[in-house]
């Protein structure tokens, strides 16, 4: 049960991305936060701009803290789909760094984008440097982006930022913007080996 | 588990209603009768109210005791009294018996004030609407504009969801739990059978048995008995009982297995305290309730007036009120852009996980309710 792994608690000391998410997004409009964790994004959203947010989360405690922080949350697992949501009900559906825990990876994109008119995607960067470094010395990569060893991860899809854009292209998904960070600083020379966290805004073509 | 924070010792009071009452069939009572019990203090302007919608065989006796000696509190008594859940201290809790019921509220076995002998057949097939109409004029009385909350469980949670449809500007939040916005024909055929073994009972004289001196109670037994095996769900049944005997096999339709047992003992001690003609009302406003027949079977145009804030509770191995049936109820209100919360708490008892102590599932209650604002500070 790889997936009752708290992945979004793992991470949020690198939640630096907030603050291009919110650009991503418009001022009162409906948001809709994949893996939502306790819903600090949502909140940050809700506070910056008064967005109208719901969370989807699967961890009991995640679930529990959000009705603490006053988030709607609906309590449901992603590898089953969104078939809780109506086509087109939300301005942007939001799924940040638990794309590569998904087993149904390619269906929760094309879910994602059935839901929302835009979507964002944001996952760590299989191609960064410091893990090709760690391959290359017969190493699986361990990071602070990847704080887990090869038997406990929750990570089974990890991919590089090409092997996104070439997803991207073959499920005729439009890349409206690319965004790369890494250690909270954008990254605009060789994004696949320079950056640590790939950001994406995405709609359907 | 927590004996010290009772409530205490409570009392019920009855409310006479003598305005000609409506319901949803067409008939008319012409006065009515409500049973309730209060817990804690209604504050200053009104706000901290909180009503407890019974299901099935639930009443108004939902916390506390009447007497010292009681062997059991009220069915609810978990969730509420002083720091519980639900918390005394700072909410004015409501819990009555519904129209129909058999325990003080008008229903088949009160006195008709027309005829001074029970009513019998004769009272009227009440629904889930009629219910939160008349909770709605008990709010009158009590001087209750608007409530915190609405809480209920299985059909306590159908009313509750009623509540936001009927009475949108009275009710805050809703805590919809265990519940379904309709049952399928799966569950109305369980309230068949059940109804059946009433009605069959050679001593339901179709329904006038009081003037007989008797009670069909062989029917009212085995419609508990089965209502008994959906409220668990199969893996509980196989924890509690499995296939254990009483004792060695003795080749007889007496009791041999546990299971037996347990289930003659809930037929046996309900048929000796419900009353058959309040299961038949109670099964059958069950098999009613359908908010979203009105409108053409579309769940989300049903709820697109209702205001009030929803948590929507489910648990997983709750098979006669499922999870899928809860989010139901969340899809028609993300449809409405409502503010909806919803919590699906993995237990083990299947449908009478909602009246259990869980500690997840207290603790979602806990949190959620301690967020409602009251007093000067609810309104906007």
């Amino acid at each position: 049960m790889q997936n009752n792994v708290n992945i979004t608690n793992a991470v949020t000391k690198f939640r630096q991305d907030f603050a291009i998410i919110a650009n991503w997004v418009n001022f009162g409009s409906k948001v809709l936060d994949l893996g939502c964790g306790d819903g600090e994004l949502l909140q940050f959203l809700r506070d910056s701009l008064e967005t109208k947010g719901y969370g989807v989360e699967k961890d009991d405690t995640n679930v529990l803290a959000c009705v603490k922080n006053g988030t709607n949350v609906i309590q449901m697992d992603l590898e089953d789909g969104l078939s809780g949501f109506e086509n087109q009900s939300f301005d942007t559906v939001i799924l940040s760094q638990t794309l590569q825990a998904m087993h149904n990876t390619e269906r929760i994109v094309l879910e994602m984008l059935r839901v929302g008119e835009e979507i964002i995607v944001t996952f760590p960067n299989f191609g960064y440097w410091r893990n090709r470094m760690q391959i290359t010395a017969g190493r699986m990569p361990v990071s602070k982006a990847l704080p887990y060893q090869w038997y406990d991860t929750p990570n089974v899809h990890l991919c590089t930022i090409n092997d996104f854009d070439d997803f991207c292209k073959n499920h005729k998904i439009e890349i409206l913007e690319r965004r790369v960070i890494t250690d909270g600083k954008e990254v605009d020379f060789l994004p696949n080996l320079l950056g640590s966290l790939a950001m994406y805004r995405l709609k359907s073509k | 588990m927590q004996e010290n924070n009772s409530i205490g010792i409570v009392a019920p009071r009855t409310a006479h209603f003598s305005e000609p009452f409506t319901l949803k069939s067409g008939k008319i009572l012409p006065q009515f009768d409500l049973v309730f019990e209060t817990y804690g203090i209604l504050n200053a302007d009104r706000s901290n109210a909180v009503l407890i919608c019974h299901a099935l065989s639930g009443h108004h006796h939902v916390a506390g005791k009447h007497h010292e000696s009681d062997k059991y509190p009220g069915w609810w008594d978990n969730l509420i009294g002083p720091g519980k859940p639900l918390d005394t201290n700072r909410f004015f809790v409501i819990g009555l018996n519904n129209l129909g019921g058999c325990h003080g509220s008008s229903g088949p076995s009160s006195i008709n004030p027309d005829t001074n002998k029970p009513w019998g057949s004769a009272f009227p097939i009440v629904t889930v609407e009629d219910w939160v109409n008349s909770q709605a004029r008990l709010l009158d009385h009590l001087g209750i504009t608007q409530l915190a909350a609405v809480i209920g469980g299985s059909l306590g949670g159908m009313q509750a969801l009623q509540w936001t449809i009927a009475y949108p500007e009275r009710v805050r939040h809703a805590l919809v739990i265990a519940s379904a916005p309709n049952l399928t024909a799966q569950n109305m055929a369980f309230n068949e059978v059940a109804r059946q073994a009433i009605i069959t009972d050679p001593e339901f004289h179709g329904g006038d048995y009081y003037e007989h001196g008797v009670v069909p109670r062989r029917g009212l037994r085995i419609a508990r008995m089965l209502g008994h095996i959906t409220y668990l769900s199969d893996d509980a049944m196989g924890e509690k009982f499995g296939r254990k005997l009483k004792d060695n096999i003795k080749y007889s339709f007496d009791v041999e297995f546990e299971m037996e047992s347990y289930l003659r003992y809930q037929g046996d001690k309900f048929a000796g305290e419900f009353d058959a003609n309040t299961y038949l009302r109670m099964t059958r406003a069950l098999d009613y309730y359908d908010p979203a027949l009105a409108y053409g079977g579309d769940l989300s145009k049903a709820l697109s007036k209702a205001k009030a804030q929803f948590l929507v509770l489910s648990f997983t191995s709750d098979w006669r009120f499922s999870p899928a049936r809860s989010r139901e109820i969340v899809k028609a209100l993300l449809d409405n852009e409502s503010t909806v919360s919803y919590a699906e708490v993995t237990a083990a008892h299947g449908h009478d996980a909602f009246l259990m102590p869980d500690k997840h599932y207290h603790a979602i209650l806990r949190t959620y309710l301690s967020n409602i604002q009251i007093g000067s500070d609810h309104a906007k």
